[in-house]
């Protein structure tokens, strides 16, 4: 294989690897910039990629081409309303935020499957003929050869995600709303005294980071996979959160860890037939985001990062 | 009854018991929705436990290494820690067990105790680098080890095909001298799969609630927990006790891996995805209120709903079922602070 083929294989595969890692995160970020952690991340990929899956299997008899389109729609919807109990449990309640996420994530492995046994009658869904296609982008494929790489043959929804990016920075740095959900995840308390809802921003960060970890896991199952598993999400709303930490909480970071951590993901899929790097076993490119976030989290040892008060409930009058 | 209920100090216990029934109530609530008679389903659970001698066996089976990995993440909570990575200590020290049962041949006497000190070790070491890590360089132990689990996963899975003697989904088997399993606790029950390694972890929630109730090194671990910075007034060596946690806690997880690895089965096999061990530890530790007693029954609970649910599935209950218990139980428990307003709104108004 040469080097133009490599680059026309990986390119594809990284943007379609990266985008549910990104959306996941971007969501995340909503959710951490408001002070809440979200472990649960992974449970609320697992959500979205089941609804989406199982909408989608249900009405492309009538439907056909649409089907995918709704079933996003569908699964964004339904991990926004589930986590609404993330939010609930640690926002009303104040729960510990990590014991909450885990529990999102055990409920969701477990409810998912039961109800493919209930829908399906199997312990997952029935495989959708209509996925999302890989197709060629209006106009920008027209582009001489920047257009062939990065615009033929690819998944619309990467670009969705490199768009929602985007937005996402404006609404968090550009806008009276973001600015008040960071004051609310840096200090709830000034936050309050300025007449800021604490409650009512810490809702909202925690319900888009629901909506966004949904349609990461409906892009995820519906352009890489046939059908939802139990082993349809295997720990990408983890690698989200790897991604976040190491795009260090903000959007443009978020895109740039993302598109690496997917690009380790493509060459890992390809590397069988690369001479140099096909002696090297799978695993290796397996567990190399993760080995790549100890080594920034020690990178970054000593300098505040995260925002300062997620993780801790906001209790009016506290000290 | 209603004074049982009222006394404040009988809230240790009242919460746990709350959370188990509301989690039984939520997963009640799932089967009437989907259609299915929950007393039939709740009731095949009953049998899958108690129904014969095999399965009551089988139970055990089941609990053991929950309880193991239960006090792995309780010891990291009494010190302030959240060891969510007992997952992947649990995957290196079932790995580490097994490569010594199967590297070398020794009598029993020595093999059997060498297989369970290198899993505990191994568990160990994979917790002593998110413990070095956050004593040296601040990281936080719940990111460090939701990254070292994925590491050990696939790591494991890497050197379980490298192993001598392995195919490229499990290992060999193991020499019978490093084997927990037991002839004769299979034969009284039935030919269950029991084996020793209840007798381990009971010792290891004994040896759980003596360091840290009984010992000064305990006693520091928990004011560290409580306090840093007190505890560093007072003199503690804070950054040495959370490595010193860590690695403990380690050990318990890594412990419980042998427990599958070379109790339950012979060999270790390559896995795709978590079996989540680790993550019911959580729940078997919140529930216990991270105390050695405690962990053991709700092991032993968490063990029934895991046990039981495959005769769950027979009776036509998805055996899902069980894990979304298991997390609503743990949803109830970590929301303690609202059933303690509950139950004080109660009290009030009952007054």
């Amino acid at each position: 294989m040469d080097f133009m083929q490599f680059i026309g294989i990986i390119i594809p595969l990284t943007l379609t690897s990266a985008a549910p890692i990104i959306s996941t995160s971007i969501g995340g970020l909503f959710s951490e910039r408001s002070g809440v952690i979200n472990i649960g991340l992974e449970g609320l990929m697992v959500i979205g990629a089941f609804t989406s899956a199982t909408v989608t299997v249900l009405i492309e008899g009538s439907l056909q081409g649409a089907s995918p389109w709704i079933g996003i729609l569908a699964g964004i919807i339904a991990s926004g309303l589930f986590s609404i109990i993330h939010a609930y449990v640690s926002i009303n309640l104040r729960a510990n935020q990590v014991i909450s996420g885990t529990a999102i994530n055990l409920l969701a492995g477990g409810l998912t499957i039961y109800l493919c046994e209930i829908i399906f009658k199997q312990q997952r869904t029935l495989a959708f003929l209509y996925g999302i296609k890989k197709e060629d982008i209006i106009g920008l494929s027209k582009i001489p050869v920047l257009g062939d790489f990065l615009f033929k043959g690819v998944h619309v929804t990467s670009y969705w995600v490199i768009l929602i990016v985007c937005i996402a920075w404006y609404i968090i740095y550009k806008t009276p709303f973001g600015l008040r959900l960071r004051a609310v995840g840096e200090h709830p308390g000034a936050a309050d005294s300025m007449g800021i809802n604490v409650y009512r921003m810490r809702y909202i960060g925690v319900i888009l980071s629901g909506m966004f970890a949904g349609l990461g896991g409906s892009i995820m199952v519906l352009t890489q996979d046939i059908q939802f598993t139990y082993s349809t999400i295997h720990g990408t709303g983890f690698i989200a959160l790897a991604a976040l930490i190491f795009g260090k909480w903000h959007p443009f970071g978020v895109l740039g860890a993302g598109i690496f951590f997917g690009f380790s993901e493509a060459l890992g899929i390809v590397a069988y037939q690369i001479p140099f790097l096909s002696k090297l076993p799978q695993e290796f490119f397996l567990a190399f985001p993760y080995v790549l976030t100890i080594i920034a989290l020690i990178a970054f040892a000593g300098k505040s990062v995260g925002p300062r008060s997620a993780g801790k409930p906001y209790e009016k009058g506290a000290r | 009854m209603l004074k049982l209920i009222f006394n404040e100090k009988n809230e240790k216990f009242i919460v746990p018991l709350l959370s188990v029934l509301l989690g039984f109530l939520a997963g009640a609530i799932i089967m009437i929705i989907t259609e299915i008679n929950p007393l039939e389903g709740y009731g095949a659970l009953i049998k899958g436990v108690f129904g014969n001698p095999r399965k009551f066996g089988e139970w055990i089976v089941t609990s053991t290494p929950l309880i193991l990995t239960g006090l792995a993440v309780a010891f990291g909570f009494r010190t302030g820690l959240f060891n969510i990575g007992a997952e992947g200590q649990f995957i290196v020290g079932a790995f580490t067990a097994v490569a010594v049962g199967v590297l070398i041949e020794l009598p029993k006497v020595i093999h059997l105790p060498l297989a369970l000190l290198a899993a505990a070790l191994a568990g160990a070491f994979w917790g002593f680098i998110p413990g070095i890590l956050k004593a040296r360089y601040k990281v936080h132990e719940v990111v460090a080890t939701i990254m070292l689990n994925y590491i050990g996963l696939h790591l494991i899975n890497y050197c379980i095909k490298i192993l001598p003697g392995s195919t490229s989904t499990k290992t060999g088997k193991i020499f019978p001298s490093a084997d927990l399993s037991s002839h004769f606790l299979s034969s009284i029950t039935g030919r269950s799969r029991l084996h020793w390694g209840i007798i381990v972890a009971l010792i290891a929630a004994f040896l759980f609630w003596y360091i840290i109730e009984r010992t000064t090194f305990g006693y520091e671990l928990r004011s560290v927990g409580f306090n840093q910075d007190a505890s560093k007034y007072a003199g503690m060596k804070v950054n040495k006790n959370i490595v010193y946690s860590m690695m403990i806690s380690g050990a318990f997880a890594g412990l419980a891996g042998a427990m599958i690895s070379i109790g339950t089965f012979d060999y270790a096999r390559v896995i795709g995805s978590f079996e989540n061990y680790g993550f019911d530890g959580i729940a078997v530790a919140l529930l216990g209120n991270n105390s050695g007693l405690g962990i053991v029954v709700s092991g032993f609970l968490f063990g029934a709903l895991k046990a039981g649910s495959n005769a769950m599935s027979l009776a036509t209950v998805p055996k899902e079922i069980a894990q979304i218990i298991m997390a609503s139980i743990v949803l109830f428990a970590a929301m303690n602070y609202g059933i303690k307003r509950f139950l004080l709104r109660l009290r009030k108004e009952v007054k």
